[in-house]
């Protein structure tokens, strides 16, 4: 089965069981009552929306039935998805997702987050993605700290064929990051993807050390890291936000890479961070192979959200 | 850990306990604030559902109404129900040392598995058991390595084998403990998601062929909604024992502390507090409690300090505070055991009323101390001893030494003097309060 029709059917499946779950709670009570509203809120918080995002979106679908007078089960669907796309989307265009088009030589991207969230192997997607059209992409193992964490990108980079940059475990990222960026000027590389390592939020000394790497590649290729991601775990909860919140206070974050969306989280803390940072949602992971990426759609992440 | 929790539960309790009596809608909005809060805090909506109702019920009952202080007993009902949510019953078993047990760390993937493989094995090790750490991550890409590295640092040895086969795997590793005398496999397992059946089923088998002692399902404390999820799934085709929370030194909110065991009703054993090796510790579910609830957590902190001093070096120190000889040298000696009791910002929380606005805004800089620690050590020994001889040029060399400013050097010897005229006050307070009054 090819992608687009498993998505179909996974899709169909979603509409079917929501505006059918609002079919029934409308034939059992007659209306759009509190009941129906308050099944939409347990699904929402379910998503891991988060109470504040979850009632704004509550206050804006009553505004909307009660203007419009609705009583039919299936408008109150689009509406929603409505409401939350409208969160969801830039309000610039230009941007596509991942997909930029580069400017200078080379691109630098680094990806930055929480420990455990993926950004060693969303670095072995993206790097394949590129590599597909063309690019040449270097990457660079900035993550000194985690045991064997060079190791598991260099054996990406083999298996998707781009060049890396090691370092020794305990390194600087700074220098790593610094050595890496010169060579790639010198060799002409279209992309360096930078792994850091995983770090909580709340540690300042760590988000000191991510201030001063991007210091530092803004030395050697002047305005880079042009891209800054933020990769964050679907199952993630309202903590995620909170991250946000943190890295942006040190880093210019360009936009967030929502990964492991193949279980049954629903990733919904990114609709928080969109609202209240105005940090778009990029990419979706959803496998471990590095395949696995796809470029944000904010109607189909809507829709999963319904989905059982 | 919580602490925005801690916060708005902690704003709500001040309203309720501002008042002399609580009528049944004060109550009511009360527990609707609580139910927000909870939902904010990512704990799960049918647990927070449960819990509100309970509270409720007993925060409208008798007791609380006749009580003078009503505000006080729902905070106290809260703190019950907040323990009963996380506590459990069942006491965990102990490995016997002479036979070998065998551990398995199951759990998504990003969760923390290897390195809290690597932290249970210190642990162990501390308890005389000889670990053996088994790779059995055969999929992510230098997993293997990572544990082999980690087990390096430790000084446990790490069982590999290149097969694609856990069982294989598992059963060469359980030979490989008999013949070298280890008591105790730590089997690292790839991670998983839930609903993937074919890795489920691969966990299965090695559960089969292993018969672990214990399987601890490893979970990430920042974990949403979906927490409840993935554990019920692993819950349920496997014969998980208990839970390890990872990550909990973040700003985690409690959602997955406090739904996880009460959906399946297996006990939070250990959570993980740290990147270093050593910061694993057991879960007390009172304490963390008591944490949520802003009220400190001083047991803990009375452990982390027992475990970093000898009885016989307190005893040591007493005696040369009581002497006044205490000296720049045993300064730095305490600094370094203080700091092995773990980050500074973390001690701090477990102060009560530690969560104040005050304390949350200080920043615990650890390089400040690494300043002292330099400047210390850019002394020389008798200048340690006998601070009153370091004039303007050693002053001066030390400060050069050390990396630091003159003003640095000046600021610490002048804090130093402070802290020893303290000491002399508290030596003759302490002589006073026992003139005072005899038969203390």
């Amino acid at each position: 089965m090819s992608i687009l029709d498993k998505l179909k059917k996974k899709l169909a499946k979603t509409h079917n069981s929501f505006v059918k779950r609002i079919a029934e709670v409308i034939r059992l009570r007659g209306k759009v009552d509190e009941e129906l509203i308050e099944e939409i809120e347990d699904v929402l918080i379910q998503a891991d929306l988060g109470v504040n995002i979850t009632a704004k979106i509550i206050n804006n679908l009553e505004e909307k039935i009660r203007i419009k007078k609705i009583k039919n089960s299936d408008k109150i669907y689009s509406i929603l998805e409505e409401i939350i796309i409208d969160i969801l989307e830039e309000e610039y265009e230009g941007t596509s997702g991942i997909d930029y088009s580069p400017a200078v030589k080379p691109h630098v991207i680094m990806f930055v987050g929480v420990n455990g969230t993926g950004k060693t192997t969303t670095i072995a997607k993206v790097a394949n993605r590129y590599l597909d059209r063309g690019d040449r992409v270097l990457l660079v193992a900035a993550d000194t700290f985690r045991a064997a964490a060079h190791k598991q990108l260099d054996i990406w980079a083999k298996d998707v064929g781009a060049d890396i940059i090691g370092s020794k475990h305990g390194a600087d990222p700074a220098s790593v990051v610094y050595n890496a960026l010169t060579s790639a000027k010198a060799k002409n590389y279209d992309v360096v993807l930078i792994d850091t390592a995983g770090r909580l939020h709340t540690k300042v000394n760590l988000m000191k050390e991510l201030e001063k790497i991007n210091r530092t590649a803004d030395k050697v290729v002047k305005n880079s890291p042009h891209e800054t991601y933020l990769v964050i775990d679907a199952t993630t909860g309202q903590n995620g936000v909170q991250q946000a919140k943190n890295f942006i206070q040190s880093l210019p974050i360009s936009g967030v890479i929502l990964t492991k969306l193949d279980g049954t989280a629903k990733g919904g803390v990114a609709i928080g961070i969109k609202d209240k940072l105005d940090i778009p949602v990029k990419a979706i992971c959803t496998g471990e192979k590095v395949e696995d990426i796809r470029q944000f759609d904010a109607a189909n992440f809507v829709r999963a959200i319904f989905e059982d | 850990m919580f602490e925005s929790l801690t916060e708005k539960l902690g704003s709500i309790f001040s309203n309720l306990k501002s008042r002399g009596k609580l009528s049944e809608k004060e109550i009511k909005k009360g527990m609707r604030q609580i139910k927000l809060a909870l939902l904010e805090a990512d704990v799960n909506y049918r647990v927070v559902k449960n819990f509100i109702k309970s509270v409720q019920e007993k925060a409208l009952g008798q007791e609380v109404q006749d009580s003078l202080t009503p505000g006080q007993q729902i905070i106290k009902i809260v703190n019950n129900e907040l323990i009963n949510l996380m506590a459990s019953k069942k006491k965990p078993q102990t490995l016997p040392p002479n036979k070998t047990s065998k551990l398995m760390l199951v759990g998504l993937q990003g969760s923390g598995k290897t390195t809290t493989c690597a932290k249970l094995a210190i642990k162990y090790k501390r308890d005389n058991y000889s670990p053996l750490l088994v790779a059995a991550d055969i999929y992510r890409p230098a997993a293997i390595d990572q544990l082999k590295t980690l087990g390096k640092s430790i000084d446990v040895p790490v069982y590999s084998k290149d097969t694609k086969k856990v069982k294989k795997i598992a059963k060469g590793a359980v030979k490989f403990a008999q013949d070298n005398d280890h008591n105790l496999l730590l089997f690292d397992t790839a991670g998983r998601l839930h609903i993937d059946e074919k890795m489920m089923q691969e966990l299965k088998v090695m559960e089969k062929v292993l018969e672990p002692d214990e399987i601890f399902y490893v979970a990430d404390a920042m974990t949403g909604q979906d927490a409840v999820n993935s554990a019920q799934e692993f819950d349920s085709q496997l014969n998980i024992s208990g839970i390890i929370l990872t990550k909990m030194d973040g700003d985690a909110r409690g959602g997955a502390a406090l739904s996880i065991k009460s959906v399946t009703n297996k006990p939070i054993r250990y959570i993980g507090v740290g990147e270093k090796l050593n910061q694993l510790e057991k879960f007390h579910a009172d304490r963390i409690a008591s944490r949520i609830l802003g009220m400190g957590d001083v047991l803990s902190l009375i452990e982390k300090a027992e475990s970093a001093y000898e009885q016989e070096e307190a005893k040591k120190l007493e005696e040369k505070i009581r002497k006044n000889s205490f000296s720049l040298e045993d300064f730095l000696d305490q600094l370094q055991k203080i700091r092995k009791m773990g980050p500074l910002d973390q001690l701090v929380k477990m102060l009560p009323g530690a969560q104040s606005k005050l304390l949350q805004k200080t920043d615990f800089d650890e390089s400040e101390m690494n300043h002292i620690e330099a400047i210390i050590r850019s002394m020389t020994k008798e200048e340690r001893l006998k601070p009153k001889i370091i004039n303007g040029s050693r002053r001066q060399r030390i400060a050069r030494g050390s990396g630091t400013s003159l003003q640095q050097v000046n600021r610490l010897l002048k804090q130093f003097n402070q802290m020893k005229s303290m000491m002399k006050k508290f030596k003759n307070q302490k002589h006073k309060l026992g003139g005072n009054l005899p038969g203390f």
